[in-house]
């Protein structure tokens, strides 16, 4: 009957509880889907980077991540690869690869790039290039000329597949080395400065072109979770040999991993703040209601109500009307990450800006459990606790004081 | 057998920087089973002597004494658990719950007093019938005459059979027929249930009905006039 009771109170203005109902449900939508939003481009920025050549875990010779020149390079990878191969869980993938600085020229332009030598089969299964392809082909293990280049890139230099593309880097005894490479495969990626940025070729060729024998700059580790990097990193240390070290994402990528952390408080901060705005909604209309009922209230105290049942009744109302809120809001939440799950939202017209913070150009919303959690608490909590106000005041007038309130 | 005593009861109220002595020194002694007005002007102090013997409200000096309970010695949960047992109240504005049928108004002190659902519903109806408003047991107050509030009020008011019902100008909303109609339910109730009444009026024709009428004036008992049978 308690539940009945309130229910019915709280319909007694069907105007102003429709309204106050709209804003906790505009509120709980705002902070779900908008989170989603902002978590979805999150998850891209951190899944571009893991993809673009970093991975979750990259091993190093000791001083490479400071300077990464030719001559830090990983002298015996065999050592590594066997460590490797006892080491990693056994779905966890990996690849070799010789990353260096050079400068690509054809006739008409030159531009600084990093070129990547890869292990074609095992790099396919850990980065992005494995299906960015969009012309020609992947590059093939045997392929000695080949080099695959992004889009941008061809479009700046206003190539084409098939044509070449002389590369200049610095070898092993600080000579310049030269090759010719003839474009193979032309590549799209998620951020248009990836397509400038890197091109790809052989392993061994560049191993040869660099005079690095079988030497590499890096090995790659993509693991099945994301959150065991650093785990198995640590693992990983502890079995390598001491001129060798490892590292995850989140250490190779700074940036990225300072703004996720920034992001986690920043969306606390954004939900208290919709909060706030809906909170006085909920004080205000609370204690509308109260003063309106005030003789009530006094009439239920002579009848031998205690304050506390007065101060239940009214947190009841309160509950009610948030968890009715909270419902709606969040079916309207997923019902829109549900509409743009598959298409997401693009960005394409913003793209130059939205790469400069190093999102993703379509957006897709994720909904984590902790946004949805932290949402729905935050709602659900202090909606309660800035309704205890008027309760408060409603459960200590006086019978006399009430029953005299006109 | 007294029911209610008070003693030398004093209560002043503050208006602003003026301060109303609202009683001031009331004695009053009232047995079980007593259908008693008190009547007096307004602002002679009935309803605020109502309020202290009611426990709504607390005296300056003095000491009231309700079925063998001395307020000064309470606390404020013990005088609402009084109240919730021992005290019914019916007011002249009804005071009824607007969302609660009248079956539901009647039931609500016995939802409080923790009485099973079955049980509240059966005596609620049958005080209902009792003041004669069988048949609208699921009228809100909104559809309910002012004469048919106040029987919900009364029957609300005796339903968990309390020691004594104060009422305070229970007929003053009323018509003449609607007020009489009132006061017969309530001397019913006092004679059948032997509760004690205690009402303030100004209304001749309701001191006509009590068995013994206080007269209050200045917040003070002038007269105290028991009725021969």
């Amino acid at each position: 009957m308690n539940l009945q009771i309130a229910w019915r109170n709280i319909w007694r203005n069907p105007r102003r509880t429709t309204v106050i109902m709209i804003a906790v449900i505009i509120g709980v939508w705002n902070m779900i889907f908008l989170g989603a939003l902002m978590r979805g481009i999150v998850v891209a920025m951190v899944n571009n980077g893991i993809s673009t050549l970093t991975g979750d875990i990259q091993v190093h010779q000791k001083g490479f991540r400071n300077d990464p020149v030719i001559e830090n390079s990983i002298k015996n990878p065999e050592i590594l690869e066997t460590i490797l191969n006892n080491t990693l869980p056994s779905d966890a993938k990996w690849a070799s690869r010789v990353r260096v600085s050079a400068i690509a020229n054809n006739a008409r332009h030159s531009s600084g790039i990093t070129l990547a030598g890869i292990d074609p089969l095992r790099e396919a299964d850990i980065s992005f290039i494995g299906e960015a392809v969009v012309q020609g082909s992947y590059l093939k293990a045997d392929d000695k000329n080949g080099i695959m280049v992004g889009q941008a890139l061809v479009d700046k230099f206003e190539t084409k597949l098939g044509y070449k593309l002389i590369l200049m880097s610095q070898d092993t005894s600080r000579e310049i080395a030269s090759r010719a490479f003839r474009i193979s495969g032309i590549f799209k990626a998620e951020l248009e400065s990836t397509e400038k940025k890197f091109v790809f070729v052989n392993m061994p060729v560049l191993q040869q072109m660099l005079k690095l024998q079988n030497g590499v700059s890096e090995v790659s580790i993509i693991l099945p979770d994301h959150q065991d990097a650093h785990h198995v990193k640590n693992t990983l240390n502890a079995d390598l040999p001491s001129n060798l070290e490892a590292a995850t994402w989140r250490e190779l990528l700074p940036m990225l991993d300072a703004y996720l952390k920034i992001y986690d408080g920043f969306i606390l901060i954004w939900y208290l703040v919709v909060f706030i705005a809906m909170g006085f909604g909920i004080v205000n209309t609370t204690l509308m209601a109260v003063f309106e009922r005030m003789r009530e209230f006094g009439l239920l105290k002579s009848l031998g109500m205690k304050p506390g049942r007065i101060f239940a009744g009214i947190l009841t109302e309160t509950l009610i009307l948030l968890l009715i809120g909270m419902a709606i809001g969040n079916i309207l939440a997923f019902l829109c990450v549900y509409a743009l799950s598959g298409s997401g939202i693009d960005l394409s017209s913003f793209a130059a800006g939205a790469e400069f913070a190093g999102m993703s150009r379509v957006i897709f919303p994720v909904i984590s459990i902790w946004d949805l959690s932290a949402a729905n608490l935050v709602v659900f909590v202090l909606g309660l606790l800035v309704s205890t106000y008027p309760a408060i005041k409603a459960a200590r007038f006086t019978p006399v004081e009430a029953l005299c309130h006109t | 057998m007294s029911i209610v005593e008070c003693i030398n009861v004093k209560k002043t109220y503050k208006q602003g920087k003026v301060e109303v002595a609202a009683l001031r020194g009331v004695n009053l002694s009232i047995d079980k089973g007593g259908f008693v007005a008190l009547a007096g002007p307004s602002g002679s102090g009935k309803t605020t002597i109502l309020n202290m013997i009611g426990g709504l409200d607390s005296a300056d000096s003095g000491r009231i004494v309700v079925a063998g309970n001395s307020y000064e010695k309470m606390t404020q949960s013990q005088m609402a658990e009084l109240r919730l047992h021992s005290i019914g109240f019916i007011f002249q504005a009804y005071n009824l719950i607007p969302v609660l049928s009248a079956l539901e108004n009647v039931e609500y002190v016995m939802l409080l007093q923790g009485i099973p659902a079955d049980e509240r519903r059966k005596r609620a109806k049958a005080i209902l019938d009792e003041v004669g408003l069988e048949g609208k047991y699921d009228r809100r107050p909104a559809e309910l005459s002012g004469g048919q509030q106040q029987r919900v009020a009364v029957a609300r008011a005796i339903v968990s059979d309390p020691i004594i019902v104060l009422a305070d100008e229970p007929t003053a909303n009323l018509d003449s027929k609607n007020g009489q109609g009132l006061l017969e339910i309530m001397k019913e109730m006092n004679s059948k249930k032997n509760v004690t009444f205690i009402f303030s009026t100004h209304e001749e024709m309701v001191m006509e009905y009590a068995r013994r009428i206080v007269y209050i004036k200045d917040g003070m008992v002038a007269e105290d006039r028991i009725k021969k049978a």
